[in-house]
C-alpha cells in the first residue's frame, strides 16, 4: 500500500461541527482494517487536537498520512500560540472558558490525553505565531 | 447486559435504536466529555445529562454504542442525525444520573476501571 495523504481544514468557532475531520479519518482507518485500538487512539488523540483547534486556534489545517507501519497527524494553527507548554501539558490546568466547560469540554486533558493515545507527539508552538502538534501513532506496537 | 434490558431497567425512551442486543460491558457515568476520552477505555454505555453534537462525536471516537441521557433532556436532531450515521443507540430517561448508576450497578452492570 502507498502512503495515503488526507487534509482537512477545521473551521473556527462552529463547535457543532467539531469532530467532523476525526470522525472521517476514523471511519477511512476502520475501512482499510487497522486494527480497533490503533483506531481508537488515533481517533481520540485527533479529536482532543481538532477541539483545540476550534476552542483556541480559529480553526487550522489537519494532514493525515497512512502508511501500513504508522499513522502521522500534523495539527497546524494560525492561533495565539501556547504560552506555557509545561504548564499546557498538566491534567487538570485549562484556559477553557466557562462556555466551553458547559459544552462539557476544558477539563484540562487534551494535550496530555493527545501524549497519551499517541506513540510520539511533537509541539512546536510560537505566541502570536501559531501551534504545529505532530503526533504518530505505530500500528505494530 | 443488553441495551434493551438497560432501557427497560431505567425506563427509558429510545430515540435511535441501533442495536438493542448489543452487551454492555460497564458503565461510565460524567457531563464532562474531555473525561470520557481521558477515561474510559471498554465499550461502555455513556450515562450523561448533558445535551450537544460532541456527546454523539465523544461516543463515535470512544466506541461507545449507548449513551442515555438523564433528567429527562432530550436529544437534539443533530443528536439523533449523528447518532444514526455512527450506529449510536441514544436514549433518555426522566430519572437522575445517580438513580440511573444505582439501578444498574445494582443489576450488575460494573463501573468502566479504565483498565
Amino acid at each position: 500500500m502507498e502512503d495515503l495523504h488526507l487534509e482537512f481544514t477545521v473551521v473556527p468557532d462552529d463547535f457543532t461541527r467539531a469532530g467532523e475531520v476525526s470522525g472521517k479519518v476514523k471511519k477511512t482507518l476502520k475501512d482499510l482494517g487497522f486494527p480497533p485500538l490503533v483506531v481508537r487512539r488515533t481517533a481520540i488523540a485527533m479529536y482532543e487536537a481538532e477541539i483545540n483547534m476550534v476552542i483556541h486556534a480559529n480553526g487550522g489545517k489537519i494532514t493525515v498520512t497512512i502508511n501500513p507501519d504508522v499513522i502521522t497527524v500534523v495539527f497546524a494553527d494560525s492561533g495565539p500560540g501556547i504560552p506555557d507548554i509545561g504548564l499546557a501539558m498538566q491534567e487538570g490546568w485549562s484556559t477553557a472558558s466557562e462556555e466551553i466547560r458547559d459544552m462539557g469540554f476544558g477539563a484540562g486533558m487534551g494535550l496530555p490525553n493527545i501524549k497519551k493515545s499517541s506513540d510520539y507527539m511533537d509541539v512546536q508552538t510560537e505566541l502570536g505565531v501559531g501551534t504545529t502538534i505532530t503526533i504518530k501513532i505505530f500500528t505494530n506496537p | 447486559m443488553k441495551v434493551s434490558e438497560i432501557a427497560r431497567l431505567v425506563d427509558a425512551k429510545v430515540f435511535c435504536d441501533c442495536g438493542e442486543d448489543t452487551e454492555i460491558r460497564c458503565a461510565f457515568a460524567c457531563d464532562m466529555m474531555s473525561d470520557v476520552l481521558a477515561f474510559v477505555k471498554n465499550q461502555a454505555v455513556l450515562i450523561t445529562g448533558l445535551v450537544n453534537p460532541q456527546v454523539i462525536r465523544t461516543a463515535e471516537m470512544m466506541d461507545i454504542p449507548c449513551v442515555i441521557i438523564v433528567r429527562g433532556k432530550e436529544p437534539t436532531p443533530l443528536m439523533l442525525e449523528l447518532a444514526e450515521d455512527s450506529g449510536i443507540t441514544v436514549m433518555n430517561t426522566k430519572l437522575r444520573m445517580f438513580a440511573v448508576c444505582g439501578i444498574l450497578y445494582n443489576q450488575g452492570l460494573p463501573a468502566d476501571t479504565g483498565e
